[in-house]
């Protein structure tokens, strides 16, 4: 194991030098990425060593990068949190379905053509009155593909890695949620290959909602569980 | 392993800070390392509990300044090279070695969205018994391994409920190490806050910690 770590140094110690934001410093992150992101008018250090690697990966048929391009392209611009909106929105909408969707998620969210990668084992959790559950990985960055699609970075700071389970009512109340102590907040930490969905409460005011105007109230952030879905008249789709 | 990696419960790691609009790769050469390593792991030499592994050998100080997909390019290069597909020269120079041969990708365009919809699942239609039952009081063993585990270090020690058997599933801890598969059962273990983090916790607050059963004994 020593001699691993030591390999590690030779190759991450040029990977160090790079301007990009560090798991920690979520104070350094905030500040480059409110910045005009001016660091990527020359080429850094990171990108040439990737740019390189691709390079070499592809002459030695290791990778295609017609392949490269569609797995970006699925988790850009097909794959990402209005999956998941829809399967609330469902859930809302149709109480046989929300049933079908707490016993067998995987089956229930397939319904909806949902389902894969990162998300071959998922765990529905509901939402009510008397308890608030909240998702986090603390190990790594555990997150369900398929219906939020990859992680924002904040899922994946130690920042939140570290506090969710610990101090998880002041972790929300930094997204300016704030619970009162008879309502149990239920942490579920993503430590196998099970993945996790919060089904937040429909908000009250959207009884004449169509399925389409309800996905458009859900959010990421409360499917994660750090926010409340917020009726249409307090903005939710803010 | 007892790493830095393993940070459920560390205090003073700052506020949580979202990002409005934020977007999926804030730079090109993220995108291509989450790419490049979906696409190596195709070749099957090393599995995903490994890949985590890899990751938590970075040392400490590195792991926490290194941005995620920094995290992601070094896990990618140890294990590319300890495998074999690779060579350390390779990689300085960008180029082939002399002479090398052309291998076919295993992972092409028209494979992706078939690996995107079916992923690969980590559950095993094997005949495992459980060791534990829904209701059952359990206690999270107190184990040190030097290794990879996903049994969180905050929980060690910690008094439980199991919630739900999830079915049987490959045990990490042996799996990281190609050491076998090890199937058995995981479960939904539910912690009082208060059991993990004394009377600072909330009355009502609880984790679930998902434990396989090598991670349990009866309390």
């Amino acid at each position: 194991m020593q001699s691993t770590r030591r390999d590690f140094l030779a190759t991450a110690a040029t990977a160090a030098g790079a301007a990009a934001a560090g798991d920690l410093g979520a104070r350094a992150q905030e500040e480059e990425h409110t910045h005009d992101h001016t660091h990527q008018a020359v080429p850094s250090d990171l990108a040439l060593r990737v740019k390189s690697l691709e390079s070499l990966l592809v002459e030695k048929g290791l990778v295609d990068r017609a392949a490269l391009d569609s797995l970006i392209d699925t988790y850009e611009h097909k794959v990402g949190p209005r999956n998941g909106a829809q399967v609330v929105a469902r859930a809302w909408a149709d109480p046989a379905y929300k049933q079908r969707l707490l016993m067998d998620s995987d089956k229930a969210i397939a319904e909806l053509g949902f389902g894969g990668q990162q998300g071959e084992h998922m765990v529905v959790v509901e939402n009510t009155p008397a308890v608030h559950n909240m998702v986090v990985c603390t190990l790594c960055s555990c997150y369900p593909w398929p219906v939020l699609g990859l992680p924002p970075v904040w899922y994946k700071s130690a920042a939140y890695r570290s506090r969710s389970v610990i101090d998880p009512r002041g972790v929300l109340r930094e997204f300016g949620l704030e619970l009162p102590d008879d309502v149990e907040v239920r942490v579920w930490d993503s430590t196998a290959e099970l993945r996790y969905l919060v089904l937040p409460e429909r908000p009250a005011g959207t009884d004449g909602l169509s399925e389409d105007a309800l996905a458009a109230l859900v959010t990421r952030d409360a499917m994660i569980g750090v926010a409340k879905v917020r009726a249409p008249r307090e903005g939710g789709a803010a | 392993m007892n790493g830095v990696h393993d940070m459920g419960g560390m205090q003073d790691m700052g506020p949580v800070q979202e990002e409005k609009n934020e977007p999926v790769f804030h730079h090109p050469w993220e995108g291509r390392v989450f790419a490049i390593t979906r696409s190596m792991s195709a070749w099957r030499k090393w599995n995903l509990d490994a890949l985590r592994h890899q990751r938590e050998l970075i040392p400490p100080a590195e792991y926490l300044r290194m941005s995620y997909y920094e995290i992601w390019l070094a896990g990618l290069l140890e294990l590319s090279v300890k495998h074999g597909l690779v060579t350390r020269a390779e990689i300085e120079s960008g180029m082939p070695t002399a002479g090398s041969a052309k291998l076919t990708p295993t992972l092409t365009a028209e494979k992706v969205p078939p690996l995107v919809a079916h992923g690969t699942p980590a559950s095993r239609d094997v005949a495992v018994a459980p060791q534990f039952q829904t209701g059952q009081r359990v206690r999270a063993r107190n184990i040190n391994p030097v290794g990879h585990t996903r049994l969180p270090r905050y929980a060690r020690g910690k008094l439980g409920t199991v919630e739900r058997d999830h079915g049987v599933f490959v045990f990490p801890d042996t799996d990281a190490h190609f050491l076998g598969e090890k199937p058995q059962h995981v479960y939904s273990v539910r912690f009082a806050a208060r059991e993990l983090w004394g009377e600072q916790a909330k009355p009502k607050d609880t984790v679930v910690i998902a434990m396989w059963d090598d991670y349990l004994e009866p309390a």
